[in-house]
Order: C-alpha cells, then structure tokens, then sequence
C-alpha cells in the first residue's frame, strides 16, 4: 500500500506508526489517531477528494485549515470537512462529488435551549498574539475565555520548525517556534482564570453584542463579553494562473500544515510561488522533510522576504528566480509541470521566456491578510474590541507575541485593573520586530587569516540578535537599543574558542567559522546543517556554497556533530582552500538535475483560471463585468456568485480586489462587499441545540 | 414644459429594486424615457436583494393575485424570452396544518382562494406526505398545496430586468439620493439629487421602505413603515424539497416563518418576527438562528444536518391593512405610488411593472379598475390581510 508518511525528519518526533483503520470508498486505509481525515488521505496517496458541482472539476485540500471547503468528504453519510474532522476507527469516508445527499431522518431529535453567558474578556484566537494575552490577564487572575478552532494552542507556531527570528529578551528569539507554542501553553495552563476551548470558533459578532460560538465543534452557544479581543490571525492570498485549483495547488499554510503537524508527505518535487518570508521558509522546510524544491519564482524583482532565508534556500541548490512569475500550473487531475515566465516592470508576462518544470506540486505563498471581520463588527456594534497580532497588522509571529501581551495589558487597564504604566519600551520592541527587512551592507571577512574566526554571513538589517546573546564572550556586538542592526564580530582571531553556539543557533544559519590554527592553506570550516544526520557521513564530498548560492567545490566531510546544549542544529566541518574557505555558506542539499527546465514549454490551453473556488467562477468573467463598468463587488457577487459559495468569500475577495487594481480601478470608486455571518457553515441541528453526537441517523 | 438647464425624461422612477427595476423595463419597452435613481451603488442593493425568492399567486386578495399571477407568467418565461437565468422553479407553495386551528384558516382561505379560480388544494396527511416526504408525519393533519407558484433569484431577476432596461435605454443613476421634489401648480415639474436635477410629469415612488421619506418631499403623508425580518441560507445540497412550506402557527418570537429549496439546491428561510421589530435596523441579532432552526427542525427533521451559510436581516415595507399602495397621489399630479409592497415586492414585481406602465400611458384596463380600490392610496386602511 502506498505510504507517503515522514518517517525521518531532522527537527520532529516521529509520531506512532498508524493504528486504526477507517474506509475510503468501503476500502480500509490505516490512520494515525488523532490525526485529520485529511491528512490520513494524503498519508494513503489520496488527494482526490472529491467533484465539484458545477464543472466536475478534481478537488482536495487547499488551505488544511478549515476555510476554504475544497476538502468536502462524505463521512458516515454527512459532508464534513476533512482538514477538521479527527479520524475514527472504522469511518465511512467516500468523496463527494456533486451536491451531498442530505441523511433522512426519522424522528425529531432532542433539542435544548441555547445558553448564554457573561465574561470580562473573549479572546478569539490562541495563537502568539491571543497566548500572549491571556497569559498577561491569567497572571492578574481576569476571567478569560480563550478559543481556538484547532485541538492545541499555538495557531501557526505549531507549524514553524525553525528558530525564530526577533529579540532573544523579549520573544523567545533562537528557540523553535514549535517549542514557543508548548511554552506558552504550559505557562498559560497554570493560569487557572483563563478557560481555553479549543476546536473552538467564533462564528458571528452579532448586533446585540453577543458572540456566536461553536463550542468543541458541536455545541452552539452565546457569550456576552465586555472585552473582545481578536488575535484571529491571517488567511493566505491567492492568485490566479491558469490550473490554479488542480490538486496539488497548496497554500503554504496548508503544506506545513500536512509537513509539519501531521507528517505526511504531500510532495516529492515542489514548486513555490512568492519570495516572502512564508515561501521561503515553507521551502526550507520541504528540503527538511526531504522533499525537493523545484524552483522559486517571485515576481518582484527582489524577494520580499529576509535575506538570510533566502541565502539559505539558494545555497541548498534551490534556483529563486526574480522578476518572474506562474503561468499556468499544468495536468489533468494533478499537476504535473508548471509554466513561468519573465515578468516586465508592470508585471505582466513576456512572452517567448516562458519555461516549463517538472512538479507534482504548486505551493502558492502571495501574502497575507488580516482575519479581522469580527473585529469590524465588534467596532460596529460597540463593543469593546482590541486587536492583535496578524488580524491587525501582518508580520512576524515575534511581533505578535509582544503585540499580545501590549493588548493584554491595555484589557486589564480598560477594565480598571491598575496594571501602572505600560512600559514604551514594549511599544518600541513591538515596532521594531513589525519592520521589514533594511539595508543590505557587505559581508565582513577577516583581514588576517590566522587564528579563528566566525564569518557573519547576515547582512541585512533584520530584528534579530540570538547570535550576540550565545557567544559565551560577548564577541559578536548587535546594539541592544535596535536589533535590526547586522551582527558585528568583535575580536581578532585569537579570541574565539571555537564552541559553534554561534554557528548551530542562528535563526538564518548564516554564521560559519573558519580555523586557520591546524592548516593555514587547508582551514577547517564549521557550517551549520538541520537535515537528518544519516545523509552526509564522515568522508562524504560535499559541495560548498557560497551565500548567493554558487557552488565553490566539493571537499571532504571531516565531522558531522552536535554541539552541547545545541537544539538539533548540527554541524559539518570541512576543509577548504584558504582563498574561499571564509565564502563558504553552506552545502548543497539537492542535485541540481530536478531544478533543470523542460526542454520545451508546456501550453494551458484551458480557460480555467479561477477567482473564486467554490463557485468555480473564472478571472475572465470578472474582469469583462468590470470593463462593462461595474464597481460594487456586491454586484459582481449577484451576476457570478463569486463570494457567495461555502467559503465565505476568504478566498476570492483579495483577488477580485486585486483585478480591479489590474484594470485600472481605484480603490475609491469600488464598493466592498457586505460580510455577514456565518464565519464558516454549521449544521442546523447545531442551532436547535443538537448535540451532533446523540443524533440517529436511519437509512 | 422642458427647462433647457436640465435633462428631462419621460418618467424617474425614485429605487431600482423589486419594483423600480421591471417597472423600468416595461416603461423603457414602451418607448418612454426613464431615469431611476438609486442611493445605493448598485441594483437591488436595498430590499431586493433581501429577499428570499418565493413567488405566489395565492394571495387572499384580488389586487394580489392578478398582480402575482401576471409576475409568474413573466417570471416562468423569461429565461425563453430574454435568455437570462433567474432560477424560475416551479415547486409550488405548501400551507401545512398540525394543529385544527390552522387547517381551519387554512381552508376557509381555500374557500376564497379558489373562487378566485387559483389552482390550490387541500391535501391529507398522506397526499400531504407525497408531495413533502420529509415533513413531519407526527401529528400531521394535511396542507393547501398551489403547484404553479414557484421561486427565482431576487439577485439574478432583479439584476436581469436592470440590465434589460439599461438595453432598451432606460437610464440609471447609482449613489444618487432624491433631496427634493419641485411640483409647480400642483403638478410633478422636477427633482433635484445630491448631483443634479432632473425634469419629468411623471414621478414613480419605488422607494421601498424609504417610500414614505421620498412621499414626504411632496408632502404626501403615506403610511409606509419598514418592519425587520431576518432570514438566512444554507450550503448546496442534492435536490429533495420541491415546494415552498409555510407553517402559520404563531410561537413565541414569531407569527410563521417558511423554507424551500432554492434551485442551486440551497435552503433559504425566513421568519415574521412577532412582535414586529419595527425600524430600518438590518444588522444580524443573535436570537434568530436558534430560534428558527428549532422550529424548522420540528417541522423537517431531515434539515437537521444541512450546514447554514448565511444569515442576514431585511425590511418589509409594511402598509397597516397589509396591501400594497399603487396609484395616482391625491394632491400631486404625476406623482404615482409604488410602495408598500409589504415583503412581497419580489413576487409583486413584474405585475405591478406593467400596471405602472398602464397609468403612465393611460390604459388601466376593466380588470385593473376592479382591483385598484383594493390598493389605492386613499383607502380605508383598518381592514387586515387574511393571511400574510
């Protein structure tokens, strides 16, 4: 039986070999338990979930995160979303193609009254931000209901495998966001007036300041709170190509999301669009899980992301190519290549650059946007609502956290709790850690090559500063005052004792040292490598890289080795030639072959460029009704039903935003849509008071 | 008459919505020049777009039943007439009775009902069930069922009747608000937006439940108040509900409330809040879901699994005896009324288009003398609808 489970990863814990058994089309599968419906598909092979509707067109997992509805499976005779639903033992899941065929039911079931309830502060969102807060009002022993539609805390954290970036002091800077996620809900666990629902989700701010909510995805109830505070994070842009929905088109939250929580293998050969921090570390951590990165195309003609995530994927063989843009993704029920070309400085194609790679999939990461409609609605309907973390303002998780705790503190003095004066210095960590990337100086190489010393191969002005915090000698200066300023190396190449915390704990594995001690013309280079230890071997040629991703040559491993107190980042030494043993950046992690174009192009010739998903409407028809002079999206929804599917509009309406800017629109003269509730659909029943569980089924 | 200093048309219409946007049609198919003024930025985006879909004949009044049975000829043969998909379904119209008190009303209706020559039954409970599988069987007495009313797409027909017009020359101007009316000698001279002004005999109040604000320019004094119904849809399932279900036993937060089967497969429904929660406040409110869904559930237990998608609020413009308010202003002449369609300005659309059409060019006929009384804008409003 296919398997397409992880079972070696460098950074995560391999989780129990699957099971239990549920049916696929009265077919057993294995499944881990615990895990999702979805992921237990994938782990099968499985990627075809389902029909749609209106074109038959193939569907499966898009975003893995429950707003997107492209993953309907039937389970046990009812549609469910298979991202969300846990696996059982003996499951009945078959795909479903066209409309569902609702269950008949005998008997009216038992209905309650729905409940209500009064609490100071609701937290939608347990991620950095909602963390963060309701640690600083548990620790002041406010009453706090904090909910999460996922089974664990975290929100994304759960998904990062890396160390993070930002300020060793303030935000955890150095440790893996994996690990910060269980910090702070052990931390949070010990805050007895803070209530956490997980499996959890806000689904109305209604006008009688009341919040709907699903409670453990089966019970409806309303919260009256006097505080809301929404930390509901952000959902992934999308763009339109042609073959944009063939499964195998991923957002990158719902790669790692298959990737990292749940250890499947969704990929073999995968191609990334967008050059932002999330496609690159996204690519980073396809490399980990031994998947091959294709390619990376950004459309700008720099990436917008750090420079050290950058370096870091080139180095690994990863060709990013700038200025360039997806034509089509293309196959028939799976992607099978994809088609870029060079973009001109308005972005649009040129044509005759176009090329063709092999791929089985397309991981799409274009940006994020605020989740902040509750947020709107809380401000509309005068309720108390603060804001935090993506849901207000997209940036790093480290600026979340801080963001958090700044709200966490504002709650507690809005609600009369004397909380003192709320320091300037978080506000300032806070805006610093929100910055983009700044200026890019020359790398620093020593001037007298004896001794040893560590090649700071960071450059560019980013909040970072784990690196000045692990030497034991204070050698590597980053002012305390900004960490956005580049990593200085303080002393001369007598001062280093060669412990390599700097080398195995950077975020951007961008220091190596070079010691010239043993042999001045053959020096020994430390690099840092996350990848599983078995590949590379003592006596191993590998090839060296330089930052921009250039091969040097191939020399002789003469250790693989971890460094005390060192969290899984291991490290090689090699010798190397005096003259490029201080360029030497990396290894080369993937052979070059699988990133070599197609010797021809391949055409889509399909017209199936889609806005919006689940009503499988096309960028062609919306772009002809805004030629005809329409400019309220409202309008665009009654002609095309874009935006009135199962999704709820997250998808399209950053598109359909977007093509108006493309045609020449200005914002201003465009009238938004109107949101409305639901924030994503729920059974009937639920409202009634049903309990899901209880109910009988016949036929 | 024409004032060189602004443009001048045959008729404005004040609304582009239910009714505003088939009266424009028809007016504009006649030849006339038509304006229609809208503060919203696009067609329908006030009530139309609000409503749930239901169309039926099987009113209790004359005026309502030609006026509906003349909108399902237009609705039923659109789509071969102009090519657009409205989403017309002819599934009937359901009335069900648990209880003798509403099989009592139920049939004495029927009594009228079918004087009136509408084609509608009484069902038993078995018949009932054949038409309904899915509902209730528990306690089930039976139900009127009226197989040629239907449903269609407020979104799509309004829309389509819009995009008709605009072809046939009818103008519309969006995010344009009316600030006054200028009658000179008695007489519809002009009107003056927020942009500019206009010049026309003819005035049409389509204004829905802003009709008695855009009355009061002319100082007309017409009892027009909008009244909020919420209402919400479903997720697509396969097709297994042919008819509109109606069930009038009154509980506590509302009087009935209704459900069908939209043709892209969708549930749509729909509660008449009691008391009525008057006002033009169409924000969501919390108590809605819980209580339709229980009620719905009682009635259909098979509802129980379908996903609910949206939920949002309307007004219906109410009129105090329930009727609509169609006819000539009393003190204004070219003033003509068009309001108060009390929720059912979908259904009520394309007839009243084409009466509207009749007053402009002089052609009301016997049949429509017989039913104007029944709407006319000086009535004696103390009488009530039979059945909303």
């Amino acid at each position: 039986m296919a398997d397409f489970r992880i079972k070696k990863h460098p950074i995560l814990q391999i989780p129990p070999a699957a099971d239990i058994v549920f049916y696929w089309q009265e077919s057993p599968l294995t499944a881990t338990k615990g895990e999702t419906i979805s992921s237990a598909l994938f782990a099968n092979g499985i990627r075809v979930f389902g029909h749609h509707h209106k074109d038959q067109s193939p569907q499966g997992i898009f975003c893995a995160n429950g707003q997107c509805s492209q993953c309907m499976v039937m389970v046990n005779g009812i549609p469910k979303k298979a991202c969300m639903e846990e696996v059982t033992e003996g499951m009945q899941v078959e795909p479903l193609d066209g409309y569902p065929v609702l269950p008949k039911i005998g008997e009216i079931p038992g209905m309650r009254n729905i409940s209500e309830l009064t609490i100071p502060v609701l937290i939608i969102g347990g991620g950095p931000a909602g963390l963060s807060a309701s640690l600083e009002l548990g620790k002041l022993g406010v009453d706090v209901i904090l909910l999460d539609d996922k089974h664990r805390l975290g929100g994304k954290l759960v998904l990062q495998t890396h160390r993070f970036f930002g300020s060793t002091k303030a935000v955890f800077a150095g440790t893996r966001g994996i690990d910060i996620a269980t910090k702070l809900e052990d931390e949070l666990h010990g805050h007895s007036s803070v209530d956490i629902w997980l499996n959890s989700t806000a689904l109305a701010v209604y006008s009688d300041k009341k919040v709907g909510v699903l409670k453990n995805g089966d019970t409806y109830l309303l919260i009256k709170p006097d505080i809301l505070l929404v930390s509901s994070g952000a959902r992934e842009k999308f763009i339109t190509f042609q073959g944009n929905t063939l499964p195998g088109v991923y957002g990158a939250g719902a790669f790692q999301t298959l990737v990292n929580r749940d250890l499947v293998r969704p990929a073999e050969k995968l191609f990334i669009i967008g050059g932002g921090n999330v496609g690159l570390i996204t690519g980073y951590h396809a490399l980990q899980a031994g998947i091959g990165v294709v390619g990376l195309v950004e459309a700008l003609p720099e990436c917008g992301g750090y420079k050290v995530h950058k370096d870091k994927l080139m180095r690994m063989g990863v060709p990013i190519m700038t200025s360039h843009t997806i034509v089509s993704a293309n196959g028939k029920d799976k992607v099978e290549s994809v088609t870029i070309s060079a973009v001109d400085e308005n972005f649009k194609p040129i044509a005759g650059t176009e090329q063709s790679f092999e791929c089985d999939s397309v991981l799409v990461a274009v940006g994020l946007d605020p989740v902040n409609e509750f947020y709107k609605k809380g401000i509309e309907y005068g309720i108390k609502t603060f804001v935090g973390g993506d849901a207000e303002e997209i940036a790093e998780a480290s600026a979340a956290i801080i963001a958090g705790k700044i709200r966490g503190l504002e709650i507690a003095r809005e609600l009369g709790i004397d909380v003192g004066e709320i320091p300037a210095s978080l506000y300032k960590t806070s805006e610093i850690l929100k910055s983009k990337p700044g200026t890019n100086k020359n790398i620093q190489y020593p001037e007298i090559e004896e001794g040893v010393f560590p090649i700071i191969h960071c450059t560019q002005e980013i909040p970072c500063d784990p690196c000045s915090a692990l030497c034991p000698h204070g050698l590597i200066f980053i002012d305390r005052k900004d960490i956005r300023s580049t990593p200085v190396f303080l002393g001369d190449g007598f001062c280093c004792e060669v412990c390599e915390q700097c080398v195995a704990g950077c975020p951007g594995l961008a220091i190596t040292l070079v010691d010239y001690r043993n042999n001045k013309n053959m020096p020994t280079v430390s690099i840092p490598y996350e990848f599983n230890r078995d590949p590379i071997q003592q006596k191993d040629l590998v090839t060296a890289m330089d930052t921009e991703g250039e091969p040097l040559g191939d020399f002789e491993v003469l250790s693989v080795h971890s460094i005390p107190e060192s969290d899984r980042t291991l490290v090689i030494h090699v010798q190397a030639p005096r003259e490029i043993a201080s360029r030497i950046a990396g290894i080369r992690m993937q052979e070059s072959q699988i990133t070599h174009p197609m010797d021809h192009y391949v055409q889509h010739l399909d017209d199936d460029m889609i806005v919006c998903r689940c009503e499988r409407v096309k960028a062609g028809e919306i772009r002809s009704l805004i030629r005809q002079g329409i400019r309220d999206f409202n309008e665009i929804k009654t002609v095309t039903r874009a935006g009135m599917g199962s999704c709820g509009a997250k998808t399209c309406t950053s598109i359909i935003k977007r093509i108006f800017r493309e045609e020449g629109i200005p914002d201003e003269e465009v009238t938004d849509q109107t949101k409305r509730p639901l924030f994503m659909e729920v059974p009937l029943g639920i409202f009634a008071g049903l309990n899901e569980n209880e109910e009988k089924v016949d036929d | 008459m024409t004032d060189l200093n602004y443009p001048h048309y045959d008729v404005i219409i004040i609304g582009a919505g239910s009714i505003g946007a088939p009266t424009a049609f028809f007016l504009a198919k006649a030849g006339f020049k038509v304006l229609v003024i809208d503060k919203f930025p696009s067609v329908g985006q006030g009530s139309s777009k609000r409503a749930i879909g239901g169309i039926r004949a099987t009113h209790s009044d004359p005026a309502k039943i030609r006026l509906c049975l003349r909108s399902i000829e237009i609705f039923s043969s659109w789509k071969e007439n102009y090519g657009d998909d409205i989403d017309w379904f002819k599934g009937g119209y359901t009335f069900v009775a648990f209880r003798d008190q509403e099989e009592k009303t139920l049939k004495e209706l029927l009594r009228k009902q079918k004087e009136f020559g509408l084609n509608i039954d009484w069902l038993d409970k078995e018949a009932f069930l054949e038409i309904v599988p899915d509902v209730n069987p528990d306690g089930l007495l039976g139900g009127t069922f009226s197989p040629d009313d239907g449903s269609a797409s407020p979104l799509l027909a309004t829309h389509s009747f819009y995009r008709q017009a605009v072809n046939l020359g009818a103008e519309f101007h969006f995010n344009e608000s009316v600030e006054e009316i200028i009658i000179s000698s008695g007489k519809i001279k002009a009107i003056k937006t927020n942009h500019a002004t206009y010049g026309s005999d003819f005035l049409i109040n389509a204004a829905g439940p802003w009709a008695k604000n855009v009355a009061k320019l002319a100082d007309i004094d017409l009892p027009v108040h909008p009244d909020s119904h919420e209402a919400a849809i479903t997720e697509s399932v396969a097709h297994f509900l042919d008819p509109m279900v109606v069930d009038i036993r009154p509980q506590p937060g509302s009087s009935n409330f209704y459900f069908y089967q939209h043709s892209t497969g969708q549930i749509i429904f729909c509660i008449t809040p009691k008391p009525n929660i008057w006002g033009f406040d169409v924000e969501e409110t919390s108590s809605f879901l819980p209580m339709v869904a229980k009620r719905m559930i009682e009635v259909m237990p098979r509802l129980q699994n379908i996903r609910v998608r949206r939920t949002w609020r309307g007004l219906y413009p109410m009129t105090p005896d329930g009727f609509p308010i169609i006819g000539w202003a009393k003190n204004v002449e070219g003033f003509l009324h068009a309001a108060g369609t009390c929720g059912q300005g979908f259904m009520l659309g394309p007839g009243m288009g084409e009466l509207l059409l009749r007053f402009v060019n002089n052609s009301l006929t016997a049949q429509d003398h017989e039913i104007l009384p029944f709407v006319a804008p000086d009535r004696d409003f103390s009488g009530q609808e039979l059945l909303k």
